[in-house]
């Protein structure tokens, strides 16, 4: 299927000749990326390395906060609404205003990679704590299981399907995120690979940039559905079912 | 053993209105009895179980199990619901073992004991599957395992058999008999079902609802060992009959009022 698109892409480019800086063959994609393949490595891991400050400072707020956003209606009250507030400001326009702010360095790119990302892993993980059955939850209390024990022993373990689905949202909104902040300030990554090749009219390095990008992406989702299935595998199996 | 003596619950709602789950219900339970509570929806029946496992608390009135106030979940209650809310990620035995675990009591040869029990309720060969490896009734064994690992002097089900197809349930209220005989316990049962209640108990407590209270004790005069064909003999008819009529005779009022939740 990939292929005939790409074969009918390389011939429609010729057979129509349109110009170079409009669409460039998959040929040219090729030759031009492979021309500049010493730097792109170092573009791609600058890339990775920001996808993966954000994603980990995701999980690490996520977990935590979805906690306490599910231990407490008051808690639930309060912390929602913020929630919801950091989810309306665009991450387009809030990325130049942290660069001004915490200067030119990885850290607004980690901090907008962030806001884009942990959202949904905070609902879903929220939604998880809250999925296990008031059966399961009675067996435990009639236990005297500790708030602590409920917690660790039956409400986190229920969550990992939930917690495993939004982390798969994660990575890929990482993705996206590290881009935008590489788009707003960067000196190397695949974002500002596109930004400045596109401003010399490089239409087939960028391309090749978003090639690797859309790689870098599936590359990162499977990793986190092969470490669900190694670590998890009741959780990917009770998954499948919904799923496929 | 269990003794109930004029115990109500009232449930508050959020919005400021209340129901009374349970209005003046008196009982005593005899140890090692099979005692069923029957009735319609919203006769208390639930409640009433959780009053005894001390989940929730009561309004009114005295609950003592052994001569102690019941206040909070006591250690020798072990509990099967309607679901066998098994923990998907854990294997049969660790299942069976989690109550230990909760508690803290994980001895030497508690796995010997789970698999033991596992054994007696025909689950040998499982210990190492997963719940979702195991159909619907043999999950309920299992969580009836779980129930009984801490070895409670007092067992609670909810329905246990409410979500079984009607074969397996037959099959399975036979197996509880066997474990209760061998294993004796005092058995409080939560059902729907009039000919399920009259085969296993040694008295079904009648419930009504709007309010939940107690509207006939019936003793089950049937002799042990009680075997799947006595359902048709002629005491089994009176009994159930007597039941039905007590439940349906008692719900004619409700009729023209909206249907039970």
């Amino acid at each position: 299927m990939l292929i005939v698109l790409v074969a009918v892409w390389e011939a429609s480019v010729h057979a129509f000749s349109l110009p170079v800086y409009l669409l460039p063959a998959p040929s040219l994609i090729w030759t031009e990326s492979l021309a500049v393949a010493d730097t792109l490595g170092g573009h791609t891991l600058a890339t990775l390395g920001t996808v993966m400050y954000g994603f980990f400072a995701s999980i690490l707020v996520s977990l935590p906060l979805a906690v306490l956003l599910t231990s407490s209606r008051y808690a639930s009250a309060t912390i929602y609404p913020l929630l919801v507030f950091t989810q309306s400001i665009p991450k387009v326009a809030l990325a130049p205003i942290l660069v001004v702010m915490l200067g030119a360095t990885e850290l607004p790119r980690v901090i907008v990679t962030f806001l884009v990302a942990f959202f949904p892993l905070v609902i879903a993980v929220a939604v998880g704590l809250l999925s296990v059955p008031a059966d399961l939850v009675e067996l435990g209390r009639s236990f005297k299981a500790s708030r602590m024990q409920e917690l660790v022993r039956i409400r986190i373990p229920y969550a990992i399907p939930f917690i495993f689905s939004g982390l798969k949202v994660a990575i890929a909104l990482s993705v996206v995120g590290a881009v935008v902040g590489e788009f707003v300030n960067a000196d190397k990554g695949l974002g500002y690979l596109i930004v400045s090749a596109t401003a010399f009219f490089r239409t087939p390095v960028a391309f090749g940039a978003l090639i690797l990008l859309s790689v870098l992406g599936v590359a990162l989702f499977q990793l986190v559905v092969i470490v669900e299935r190694v670590f998890f595998p009741w959780s990917a199996e009770s998954e499948e079912t919904v799923i496929v | 053993m269990i003794r109930v003596e004029g115990l109500s619950k009232v449930f508050h709602s959020r919005d400021g209105g209340s129901v009374v789950a349970l209005h003046d219900v008196s009982l005593e339970v005899a140890r090692n009895e099979f005692v069923s509570l029957v009735g319609p929806s919203g006769c208390g029946k639930s409640t009433m179980l959780r009053l005894v496992a001390g989940l929730v608390g009561a309004t009114k009135g005295v609950l003592e199990i052994d001569g102690t106030a019941v206040t909070e979940p006591r250690r020798d209650i072990g509990i099967v619901f309607q679901s066998p809310t098994l923990l998907p990620w854990a294997d049969i035995t660790d299942n069976v073992l989690f109550p230990l675990r909760l508690m803290r009591e994980r001895t030497t040869d508690a796995r010997a004991r789970a698999h033991a029990l596992l054994e007696l309720v025909g689950l040998k060969g499982f210990e190492s599957r997963y719940p979702r490896e195991l159909s619907g009734g043999m999950q309920q064994r299992a969580a009836i395992c779980r129930a009984l690992i801490h070895d409670p002097g007092i067992l609670l089900m909810d329905e246990p058999f409410g979500a079984l197809d009607a074969l397996t349930r037959e099959v399975m209220s036979m197996e509880l008999l066997r474990i209760w005989t061998e294993n004796p316990k005092t058995i409080v049962f939560v059902t729907h079902s009039i000919t399920e209640a009259v085969l296993l108990s040694d008295r079904v407590i009648v419930m009504s609802p709007r309010p939940g209270r107690i509207a006939e004790v019936v003793d089950v005069p049937i002799e042990r060992p009680r075997m799947l064909d006595m359902e048709g003999s002629r005491e089994f008819q009176e009994c159930t009959g007597r039941i039905r009529r007590r439940i349906f005779g008692a719900d004619e009022t409700g009729l023209s009022g909206p249907a039970a939740a």
